[in-house]
Parts: C-alpha cells; structure tokens; sequence
C-alpha cells in the first residue's frame, strides 16, 4: 500500500486534497510511526479514519438521503396500518393480502433505515404526523381513493429513490441498499396499478396513470424522451412509439419534488 | 472509460463534461471512503500476484470490457437475451394469451428492445456484438413455461442491475440503471402476478429488500439461454 500515490491519486481530481488534509498534518506524520508500530493490517483504519474525516461531508450527504427516504417509508407504513385497521376499506381476500404484503415491507424498510442511520452514529428523525385526508378526506372509506393514494406513494417511492441514487454513489453498502428496497417499491407500484386496472408502467406524464389533476406532480417529467446522449429514444432501432419508449424508463423527481408531493398529506 | 468518451455516447460536450466530473468525484470518494474501501485497497495491493496467475481470457470469448463499458456490456448482454425472448413469445405465442396479457407481451418486447438498441447506442463502439441465444428449453407452446422463463428473466435482470449498481463510477449511468431496473421490476412483478397473483414482491426479504446479485452469478444462470461465451474477468469486483 502506498500512501503517497493514492494521495497524489487524489490530487488529480481534487487539487485541494492537501488542503483538505492540512488539518490533519500531524496524523501523517505520526502514521510513519504508527506504521513501524502497529501491525500492516491496522494501517487502513487510520487510512480510512484520516480520509472519513477529510471528507465527512459525504457521509452528511448520505445520512442526509437516508433520512430523506425514511420519511418517505414512515409516510407508507403509516398509510397502510390505518388503512388496514379502517372497517370495511379494504375487502378480504386478493386485495387485503396484496395490501398486508406491502404494509410488511414497507414497516422492514423503516426499521432498516433506522438500524441503517444508527450503524453511522446519527440519530434517525422521529415519526411525523401525516394528514392523509388534508386534500383528500374520503381516503379511509372510500377503496378508490385509498388506491389512488396507494399508487402516488409507490410510485413517487420508486422515482425518490432513483433521484437520490447518484447521492450514495460514495458507500456501496448503503446505495446497494436502497436499490434493493427501490426495485420493492417499483413491484408494488405495479400490483397497485394493476388493482386500479392500469397499465403496470407508467406511460408518459401521467396519462395512463389515471390520477386526479392535484397528483400529477408524481408524474411529472415522465414523458421525457431523451436519455443520457440520445436526444430522442423513440428514433434508435427500427423505431418505437412514445408509449413504448416513456414507459421503458421511470424518471427520477428531486428531493424538492418529492418534498412538495409529501407536504399534501402533512 | 477511454473509449466510452470516444464512442457517440459522449459526443455530447456539456453531457460529457456532467457525466464525468461525477465520475472523478467517485474515485477519490473510494479512496475516502469508509474503513472498508481502505481494506480492499491493501487487499488489492496484496492480491496482485494472484492477478498475474489468473487464467488467460478464452480468446473464442466476448469480454464485456472494464469499468463502466463492462457494466454497461454486461446489463447490453441481458438485455439482448430478454429482448431476443419476448420477441419469440410475440412471433410464436401470442394465441395463448388473453387480450390484456397480448398487451404485457408486446409492451415487454418493446420496453426490452430498446432497453437493448439505447445501451448498444450509449456504448457505440465498445458494445459487445449481437449474442446468440439459446431458447431451445423453453416450449413456446406452453404458457407455463413462457412466464416461468420471464419471471427467471425478470427477477435475473431486477437482481443483476441491483448488484451492479456499485460497480459504476458514473453517476449518470447509476441514474440510468435506476431508470431501468425499476421498469424491470415492475415487469418481474407483472409476470409473477400472471403465474400467481398477489406474489409480485415475494422476491424480497425479511428486511423488504430485492435480492442483489453478482455479475459471475448472473451470467451462470443466463448461459443456459446464451450460445456465445461471454468473459466477465475484467468487470469490476
């Protein structure tokens, strides 16, 4: 292992790594001597602690995302516990177990995110209170409505988590994570769709998505053609129609416009 | 990276520009990383005879390539084995299915087809050749065995692109894989729920979590449906 190429590694994307790492000058001049001392396997912690520190923000960023999406899953488990206790929304059979399937793993995924913020040292933020009736008050008596809801929120999940995936793209462990709760979260969505008798994909911005006019948020931006240098997917091959080629590609939403969808129910 | 920049896929000088300071950003973040990404760096350091030991590539092989070409490569190779599938389903089994299962069948072969012809656009001149396919256990006059197949398929590609996630140096390919593999899973929930409703998500954990899973073992449950030998050595680890 040498030290000096990885930090001169470094300096060729980040020309201030030595400012960065100024601070710490005292902790390199003690690692020649940590490292006559200590054994070759205990060099990489304080590698890695001296690196941590230097860079700390990446972990705020990521503590920050995860957060983020616990919010998100706490909003989930909160809908489909009250909707399960409501009498009578949710029939029994296909439709009470689809719902009590999603309500599982939506409650795994917050106790994940908490274990998840513990393991870095950082306090996850408590349950806030939703108001799912605010815009939409039959939503715990009425099946349609609680569905319609059911499906903004498993689709926004899948589109949250996209959006923040290039935010983690420092920590394998926890980005892994969350693309495997987003894939759950996108297979939900299909099966709420599917209950609503929609197509599984969402087709352009929001026109098979059968949503009232104050949802379309979810689906906004979901018509976009153009994905990374290809101006316009439809003309690859032999060419594909726009339904083909908006529904083959879910589209991210930003934090903002995830913010601003979740404010409708608190 | 070099020939990825070179190829169509990074004409684009603002994309390119966008697309590659991520991409910097992520190397020193692996260095700066965690505890765990100084570990591999000494592993790797200690490991490098066992590099110069490694077997020779089959040279009758498509090597998938390095670093993001290889991811790229290796999620093209899928692609092309899903879109080469449903292609035969729509040309030889449409008859077995209702109306609404017609739909889900030429909706999946044309998401899968150009999920392929964009991968293939975005490598440009480092994308792996067409492969050969083997569908030959699959009886197309079977519905059984035609939504077994692409539940094997769907759940294989959902797993495949949760694992390689990580391997990405390219935060704008990371966004693009997202933007897949969720329209992955929605297929692999579909295609469950036509076998058996209600099983859409079954594919999780105890935690809620889709499987993840590594490029070696992908392509071994694949090479039962894929003619040309594919290497994999030079991918990420």
């Amino acid at each position: 292992m040498n030290i000096f190429r990885i930090i001169e590694d470094i300096e060729k994307v980040d020309s201030e790594v030595y400012n960065r790492l100024d601070s710490r000058r005292n902790a390199f001049k003690n690692l020649g001597t940590f490292g006559k001392k200590a054994t070759l396997a205990a060099i990489p912690l304080a590698l890695g602690s001296i690196f941590q520190k230097a860079y700390g923000q990446s972990n705020g960023m990521i503590l920050e995302v995860l957060n983020f999406a616990l919010k998100l899953e706490y909003l989930e488990r909160n809908f489909y516990t009250q909707a399960l206790a409501a009498d009578g929304l949710i029939a029994d059979g296909a439709a009470r177990t689809a719902i009590q399937t999603i309500q599982m793993h939506e409650a795994a995924h917050v106790d994940l995110l908490i274990a998840t913020i513990q393991s870095l040292n950082a306090t996850p933020i408590s349950e806030p209170t939703f108001n799912f009736g605010k815009n939409f008050p039959d939503w715990n008596t009425n099946y349609q409505t609680f569905l319609t809801l059911a499906q903004a929120f498993e689709d926004t999940g899948v589109r949250a988590y996209k959006g923040q995936a290039a935010n983690l793209i420092s920590n394998d462990a926890v980005l892994t994570a969350a693309l495997q709760i987003h894939s759950v979260e996108a297979r939900h969505a299909a099966h709420i769709r599917r209950m609503r008798s929609n197509p599984a994909w969402i087709i352009s911005a929001g026109e098979s998505s059968n949503v009232p006019a104050g949802a379309q948020p979810v689906y906004a931006g979901e018509d976009n053609l153009s994905q990374g240098s290809v101006n316009d997917i439809t003309t690859l091959g032999g060419g594909y129609s726009a339904e083909i080629a908006t529904a083959a590609f879910d589209e991210p939403l930003t934090k903002e416009q995830v913010v601003e969808i979740v404010s409708l129910f608190e | 990276m070099k020939e990825l920049h070179d190829s169509p896929a990074g004409k684009d000088g603002s994309l390119k520009n966008s697309l590659v300071v991520p991409m910097q950003r992520r190397m020193f973040f692996r260095y700066a990383g965690a505890t765990a990404a100084a570990t591999t760096l000494l592993f790797a350091t200690s490991c490098d005879e066992d590099d110069d030991v490694m077997p020779p590539t089959d040279p009758m092989a498509v090597d998938l390539g390095s670093g993001d070409t290889g991811i790229l490569n290796y999620a093209y190779a899928l692609e092309q084995l899903e879109a080469a599938f449903y292609n035969e389903v729509v040309a030889k089994s449409l008859s077995m299915f209702n109306q609404s299962e017609q739909q889900i069948m030429q909706d999946l072969k044309g998401h899968e087809a150009i999920h392929r012809d964009f991968l293939q656009a975005a490598l440009g001149s480092s994308a792996i050749p067409d492969l050969e396919v083997d569908f030959s256990s699959v009886n197309f006059n079977d519905k059984n065995s035609i939504l077994t197949t692409a539940r094997t398929f769907e759940d294989l590609g959902v797993a495949a692109y949760n694992g390689a996630g990580k391997f990405l140096e390219n935060a704008g390919f990371l966004t693009l894989a997202g933007k897949i593999v969720s329209v992955e899973a929605r297929h692999a929930a579909v295609i469950r729920d036509l076998i058996s409703n209600g099983t859409f998500s079954d594919s999780a954990d105890d935690n809620g979590l889709d499987p993840a899973m590594m490029p070696a073992d992908v392509l071994a449950a694949a090479s039962a449906f894929i003619t040309t030998k594919i290497s994999a050595n030079n991918l990420p680890k």
